[in-house]
């Protein structure tokens, strides 16, 4: 990430008024967002706009041209633009063949994307935004920091003092009163216009048909009151039928304001009369801008599904600290840093594309169901391709990547370690660590590597076997766990084996967008792991099992390996996570769980591979609750730690301040122990606990239940 | 017809008042027009040189004397008219039982501007013409033919000063909406 935008996001952070405003209304729409949806089924609803806007993109040709015919037949001009430069071309001729002095605008993305405002004003136009959060940007000179609420980086002080200014009057603090002055001061020019401008959230080929989506009203007078109408569209807009459009209508209200539906929505097929008796002018721009490209991409074109409701910026942990000035261009957060890439140049992207944390909790909530996290690794992948990786990075994962060379620099590092060692946790680290080290100690790496510990280990010996992929963490910082593992599986009748030839799962170099390298270690560990006598394969790091039975299929697709693939789903097949395999001998009845001795309060964070890649979630609070132990919630369990990875190295303060709400939540249940079952998010919460003087032990499932098997 | 609507109806006005809107209903036009011109007297239209309402062209007004002088309501809907009007009357063709959402063809602009400019909107709606939802209402529509086509659901709002929910912006702070069973006799 460039210095600059370190520089934003550390003064955005620094904002106290932002992060609170942007943290209290994170929270507050996952409830109201929930209540919307009640009765809905929302994996149905989304898929039924997946499908509708992902064929809509494979015939945006075919569409437009129906679009185009049927508008047409009904008097609107419609106009086919490719570039933001011929889109601006268009309305700034027609501005003067029809001697246009003033424009009213509704909020329009479109517009914002090509930056038309600021051209016709160059033009002598005078342009008032008359849609509220736009309107107060404008006065601010502010580009918009969120997709549905422009404004939302700004408070009711900011807004009265532009207000102020603009009625030259000393206006309170009070929003009804200030909604009012707005509605005072912008009515007037409606009625002076001589051109509306809107967007358009949906276009029907069949009706030749916009339909705008508004709350306030005003894009109803934008498109009533002046003579012409000019509405920007861009080419995803495009549907085919009317019915087309009720999925749309269901979700983006909800997804976007947690309503049924907005107070108003217009469908507008063709002129209509002016109050003058004249006809209008309508005036529709189908607008390509890498629209036809991207859908030609098979990776992005799934980002046409996009309808623009925001959901991923509103539940985005990143996003909630930073805002939409940093972690974005013009489109806002996760998916505003996709269509960047495609819309403006990729070098606008290229920084913020660092921000996201692909915790994956956007992925659950898109209503045009859009892997967006994957999406975001693709524009790294592409752009490691096209740039190549900086030495170091490389140099770094290939030790990574190589065990027994990782294992031989660790065990130098643990050298070098040992005068700071303490209770296990780095109190002093050295200089070139010390940015790391402020908000969370790290772990030593363990004195014996578990691969090593575990040939002392005895176990029962048992007819059935199970493989252990044990994973970089838990073999050099907390073997602990592995020892955990070995003792509950066994208890159950399973000899544990650990394949020596096991590498890293590929998670740090398809973090980085090195998939090559990814594709590599996925190779290697099925080689190691994949074996007839073998029924089960053990993760018990989610990361890690999700590459195992996911990614590595993935990698191996996205590098044309396909000789490994059918072996990759072989191993995927049989592999589980260390929750689900031991749930399932509970329910087989191979293992019984004793009531603990001394019941503790016990919480759980939910790591972003298991509850959102593998879906595991259910079982740990099943397995600690028959335990024997009291289970309490933490708020937000499924919110990202701060850890994503090499995400704390790279943005070590985002990753600070995710980590510090995360620590207040913990705090927050009172809990005797936190569980979890990524080691990541261990050396994260562990750390943060540690720092920060907490009664709270970290612990992974695993010891949990080994604990009381006697 | 009318029994069989009533949980629609019900729904309605649950969704409808849950976003501020006012739901009333009458068994036929003449109880519904004197709920009417008692509202535009307690708002001061039938005073000389009170508030002013307007009330663009519908079936409603159909065969209606209005024998009672009201100085203030017009029929004559303009930029002027509606724009210095408290309150808009019109009829809507459609009601959305599961949104509480008003369905209108407001091709000609009079309808639009008589719901869009002043500050009140009272608008008409007969009781057999309600749907379960939007994807019936497209289905009945032909929605296609109508120049412009408005949805209404509540009245005009915004959250974008600090989210905070505040009602009328551009458009009406209060719709009242006023379901008429018998509406064509």
């Amino acid at each position: 990430m460039g210095t600059k935008l370190r520089k934003k996001a550390s003064k955005a952070m620094a904002d106290a008024t932002l992060t609170g405003a942007l943290g209290n209304f994170s929270e507050a729409y996952m409830i109201s967002r929930a209540k919307a949806y009640e009765g809905i089924d929302f994996e149905a609803l989304r898929t039924s706009i997946a499908t509708i806007k992902g064929n809509a993109a494979q015939h945006f040709e075919e569409l437009a041209e129906q679009f185009k015919k049927n508008a047409e037949a009904k008097g609107a001009k419609v106009f086919r633009a490719n570039s933001p430069h011929e889109v601006r071309k268009y309305i700034l001729d027609l501005v003067k063949e029809k001697g246009v002095k003033r424009i009213v605008k509704s909020k329009s993305m479109a517009s914002e994307e090509i930056h038309l405002n600021h051209a016709l004003e160059a033009a002598g136009v005078h342009v008032k935004e008359m849609d509220l959060g736009e309107w107060i940007i404008q006065l601010a000179g502010h580009k918009p920091s969120h997709m549905v609420l422009p404004a939302i980086h700004m408070t009711r002080q900011q807004v009265s003092d532009l207000f102020s200014k603009e009625v030259n009057e000393r206006l309170t603090t009070d929003i009804p009163k200030l909604v009012k002055t707005a509605r005072k001061q912008l009515r007037k020019h409606y009625f002076e216009a001589d051109a509306g401008i809107t967007g358009a959230n949906i276009a029907i080929a069949e009706g030749g048909t916009i339909v705008l989506v508004t709350n306030e009203g005003n894009s109803r007078l934008v498109t009533t009151l002046p003579k012409i109408h000019i509405a920007i569209v861009g080419l995803e807009k495009l549907v085919p039928r009317f019915q087309d459009a009720v999925p749309i209508l269901q979700a983006l209200p909800r997804s976007a304001t947690s309503q049924l539906l907005t107070s108003y929505v217009s469908m507008i097929s063709g002129p209509t009369p002016n109050t003058d008796g004249s006809m209008k002018e309508l005036h529709i721009i189908l607008m390509d801008n890498q629209r036809t490209a991207m859908a030609r991409d098979p990776k992005f074109r799934e980002a046409l599904q996009c309808i623009r409701c925001a959901a991923c910026l509103n539940v985005c942990p990143v996003y909630r600290l930073i805002g939409g000035h940093v972690f974005g261009y013009v489109y806002t957060g996760g998916i505003g840093t996709i269509l960047t890439s495609w819309f403006n140049e990729m070098k606008n992207a290229e920084d913020i594309q660092g921000l996201c944390i692909t915790c994956g909790r956007c992925r659950e909530v898109c209503a045009g169901k859009i892997n967006i996290p994957e999406l975001i690794l693709e524009i790294r992948r592409r752009l490691v391709k096209k740039q190549g990786m900086p030495f170091i990075q490389k140099s770094a994962l290939s030790v990574v990547n190589n065990r027994r060379l990782f294992h031989a620099m660790l065990r130098a590092g643990y050298l070098a370690q040992m005068p700071f060692v303490k209770e296990g946790f780095i109190r002093h680290l050295p200089l070139f660590f010390s940015s790391l080290s402020e908000f969370r100690s790290l772990p030593a790496v363990a004195k014996t590597a578990f691969h090593v510990k575990f040939k002392k280990i005895k176990q029962q010996k048992c007819a059935e076997k199970v493989a252990f992929f044990t994973g970089c963490a838990i073999d050099f910082v907390y073997p602990e766990i592995g020892e955990a593992v070995i003792k509950v599986l066994n208890k159950a009748g399973l000899e544990v084996v650990v394949p020596e030839d096991q590498t890293c799962c590929g998670t740090p170099s398809r973090g980085f967008g090195a998939y090559d390298m990814a594709a590599d270690c996925a190779v290697r560990n099925i080689q190691a792991l994949l074996n007839d006598d073998i029924p089960y394969v053990v993760v018990a790091c989610a990361s890690c099992a999700s590459a195992l039975k996911q990614e590595f299929v993935h990698m191996l697709e996205t590098e044309k390996r396909p000789e490994w693939i059918e072996k990759a789903k072989a191993l995927a097949a049989k592999t589980y996570d260390f929750s689900s395999l031991v749930k399932k001998l509970v329910d087989e009845k191979r293992l019984v769980l004793n009531p603990a001795k001394v019941s503790k309060l016990i919480t759980y964070h939910d790591s972003c591979h298991a509850k959102r890649i593998l879906g595991v979630y259910k079982e740990p609070r099943e397995l600690i609750s028959k335990a024997g132990h009291k289970f309490v919630e933490t708020y937000e369990s499924d919110v990202c730690c701060g850890m994503g990875g090499s995400y704390t190295i790279k943005q070590p303060e985002i990753s600070s301040r995710v980590l510090k709400r995360k620590l207040k939540n913990i705090e927050d249940t009172k809990a005797d122990i936190i569980c979890m079952e990524c080691p990541g998010c261990i050396m994260q919460i562990k750390g943060g606990l540690d720092k920060t003087g907490s009664k709270i032990r970290v612990k992974h499932t695993a010891e949990i239940l080994a604990e009381n098997l006697e | 017809m009318i029994k069989e609507n009533q949980p629609m109806i019900d729904l309605f006005k649950t969704k409808a008042e849950a976003v501020s809107a006012e739901v009333h209903r009458f068994p036929g036009k003449t109880e519904a027009l004197s709920f009417i011109l008692d509202f535009l007297k307690k708002e001061d239209i039938s005073k000389p040189n009170g508030s002013t309402a307007v009330w663009a062209d519908c079936p409603f007004l159909k065969k209606i004397q209005l024998s009672e002088k009201i100085p203030g309501l017009r029929f004559d809907v303009t930029r002027e008219t509606a724009s210095a009007a408290k309150i808009g009357i019109s009829q809507m063709e459609w009601a959305i039982a599961d949104t509480g959402t008003l369905v209108q063809d407001a091709t000609a602009f009079e309808q639009r501007l008589v719901s869009s400019l002043p500050e009140i909107h009272i608008a008409l709606i007969a009781s057999n013409k309600i749907v379960p939802d939007l994807a019936t209402a497209l289905s009945r529509i032909s929605p296609g033919n109508a120049g412009y086509l408005t949805f209404i659901t509540g009245p005009s709002r915004t959250a974008d000063i600090e989210r905070v929910l505040t009602i009328g912006v551009h458009g009406p702070e209060r719709l009242i909406i006023v379901f008429v069973d018998q509406l064509e006799e």
